[in-house]
């Protein structure tokens, strides 16, 4: 693999967390280091083990293999290989896979002399993905409540679990979070969308400058977030997006929180209730 | 790795106003000349606030979308009989209704939809007269039209649900409802009536595009602030001549996943998942109740659901 023409100076030695240099070279453009080879150890077995599932379950069509977690009678004990016990395997695999692709990531800020901020963020992204599988099945006791790893299967489960609730859209952190993707995908669109149109003036204009992007945005909302600002807001947004939805799904379920089956459409009963007294009606 | 990882604005510098550029010396006079610093918005991005620019289209969009508001708010007040103490109480439950279904395409008499119709009327031009603002302020700076185009792409969605599957199902009825929990319900039951719409591979679509675009802006706003100390955040100046901030940039995604993308290129892969969100969401919104009447059904005809959709299991489907 051909490197890129500015790329030898940056291939030095060292950042690296865990084994010196032994593992500290590069396979065609990918890095490899100590965690790369983690990662395509546990992505691999992940993968197989999710392979094998599907030939027990007896479907190689993509959107219907599904490899389900146990039955809620096995609560949060280890379940038979073909009854659950592979989704727990494969569940173990995906976070050795995750974490060691987080900490890869660190390595390469660490060689590049670059913020940590991508591997932060994805951080956020695990959390959402283990309060999913782990954390919210460990509160309400049962493995079971995980989703299944499936195309239309993990769908099904998105369905199913949110009618347990009455409407799922009454929840208040499903609503911020929902905002929250809306959002961000708004303020993508005007990022991307204003330095395109600056990189890329009309015709026999010459390429423009921030003082443009600065001013197209003051003539048009009356405020410019800047250069710097907008990636801020960005990275914010998405995080947050991600981590809102996390919380979203981890209070709906756990006894002690909102337990299954209690709808969130009655939760606003308590609007209705201060704003009776607020009224003195 | 001692050295500061770049979060929020530390020092904050209060310099004269920048009320921007005016080549042709015409639009200093049609924008405000206040201008204000605020500390707490410095902490993320430009302290200054305003000038804004007064123009036509801009003003008209605002008026119509204040008559929106004002006739969405008394026609709540109207389902209260005018009382305030009940309004308040009852403000998020509250809604401006559609016409009702006899009435399919004909103008409804007002309180049948008739004040919805007028309102959502003015919602529309509010929201075409800004589109006109986005473009106007663009061609007056000699900037591409990106923006307007990418606005253009939410418009397609607002008019899928507003406009076009009401004409095709023949009846004002299928728009949606102005309200905090009645848009909640109508989209609840938008699915519930027409078999589950994430079978819909439309809604799959913008969803996917929906989190890509959230995982792109985390991906880029992350990668800009950790090179923003060797200059990263100029990308611009970075696109027309590479410095050593694009080039680690780039590296990071290249070691990290065999792939990268170009300072300009980011923002095509940005521009194109945003933009693709209401285009295959309005796709999708179009089909539905028209060509395809239950989703799961159609689904399970073409081969990518199962008879039994998945459940909580009470014990696993892969057993025997």
């Amino acid at each position: 693999m051909a490197l890129l023409s500015f790329e030898r100076k940056y291939r030095v030695p060292g950042g690296t967390l865990i084994g010196r240099d032994l593992f500290d070279f590069w396979v065609g453009p990918f890095y490899v280091g100590f965690f790369g080879l983690m990662t395509v150890f546990f992505a691999s077995l992940g993968t197989l083990l999710i392979l094998w599932g599907a030939a027990q379950q007896g479907t190689w069509n993509p959107f219907l293999i599904s490899i389900n977690p146990p039955a809620i009678e096995y609560g949060l004990s280890f379940a038979p290989l073909h009854d659950g016990g592979l989704w727990q395997i494969i569940t173990i695999c995906a976070h050795g896979a995750f974490i060691a692709w987080l900490l890869r990531e660190i390595e390469i800020c660490r060689k590049l002399g670059i913020g940590f901020h991508v591997p932060v963020a994805f951080g956020v992204a695990i959390f959402a993905y283990t309060s999913l599988v782990v954390i919210r099945p460990i509160l309400m006791g049962a493995w079971g409540h995980a989703f299944p790893y499936g195309i239309f299967s993990h769908l099904d489960w998105v369905s199913y679990t949110g009618y347990q609730y009455g409407n799922f859209h009454y929840n208040p952190v499903h609503m911020l979070a929902v905002s929250l993707f809306f959002t961000t995908t708004l303020a993508l669109s005007l990022h991307g969308g204003l330095i395109l149109s600056a990189a890329n003036p009309e015709e026999g204009e010459e390429a423009k400058t921030p003082d443009h992007e600065d001013t197209y945005f003051r003539d048009f909302i009356g405020y410019s977030i800047g250069t710097l600002g907008i990636h801020r807001l960005g990275l914010l947004l998405a995080v947050n997006a991600a981590f809102w939805s996390a919380i979203c799904i981890l209070i709906s379920g756990p006894a002690w929180i909102w337990p299954e089956g209690a709808s969130w459409i009655d939760w606003w009963e308590w609007w209705p209730r201060l704003t009776t007294f607020s009224a003195g009606g | 790795m001692a050295e500061y990882q770049n979060i929020f604005t530390q020092v904050q510098v209060k310099g004269p106003p920048e009320l921007g550029i005016d080549e042709r010396g015409v639009l200093t006079a049609e924008r405000t000349d206040a201008t204000r610093n605020n500390t707490l918005v410095g902490r993320l991005g430009n302290a200054q606030l305003g000038p804004i620019h007064l123009g036509m289209f801009g003003v008209v969009s605002i008026y119509l979308f204040a008559v929106w508001f004002m006739i969405v708010g008394f026609g709540m007040l109207q389902s209260v009989d005018y009382n305030f103490a009940e309004f308040f109480q009852r403000l998020f439950w509250l809604s401006l209704d559609p016409p009702l279904e006899e009435h399919g395409l004909s103008f409804p008499p007002l309180n049948e939809g008739g004040l919805y119709m007028i309102a959502s009327m003015c919602l529309l031009l509010s929201v075409l007269s800004w589109w006109v603002r986005s473009y106007l302020r663009a061609h007056e700076l000699g900037m591409g039209k990106h923006i307007c185009w990418a606005f253009a792409a939410a418009i397609w969605l607002f008019l899928c649900l507003g406009l076009f599957r009401p004409l095709a199902m023949g009846s004002w009825s299928e728009m949606v409802p102005y309200g905090i929990f009645p848009h909640l319900d109508w989209t609840n039951y938008f699915s519930l009536n027409y078999g589950n719409l994430f079978y819909n591979p439309f809604h799959a679509l913008c969803i996917a595009f929906l989190y890509g675009s959230a995982l792109l802006f985390a991906m880029h706003g992350a990668t800009i602030l950790a090179v923003s100390r060797l200059g990263g955040d100029r990308e611009l100046e970075q696109i027309y001549d590479r410095g050593t901030a694009s080039e680690r940039a780039a590296l990071f995604w290249r070691w990290t996943m065999g792939f990268n993308a170009s300072m300009e290129g980011i923002h095509r892969w940005a521009w194109w998942f945003a933009v693709l969100v209401p285009i295959t969401g309005g796709i999708g919104i179009i089909l539905t109740g028209t060509v395809v009447d239950d989703w799961r059904y159609w689904a399970i005809e073409h081969g990518f659901a199962t008879e039994v959709p998945y459940s909580v299991p009470e014990s696993s489907l892969i057993k025997e």
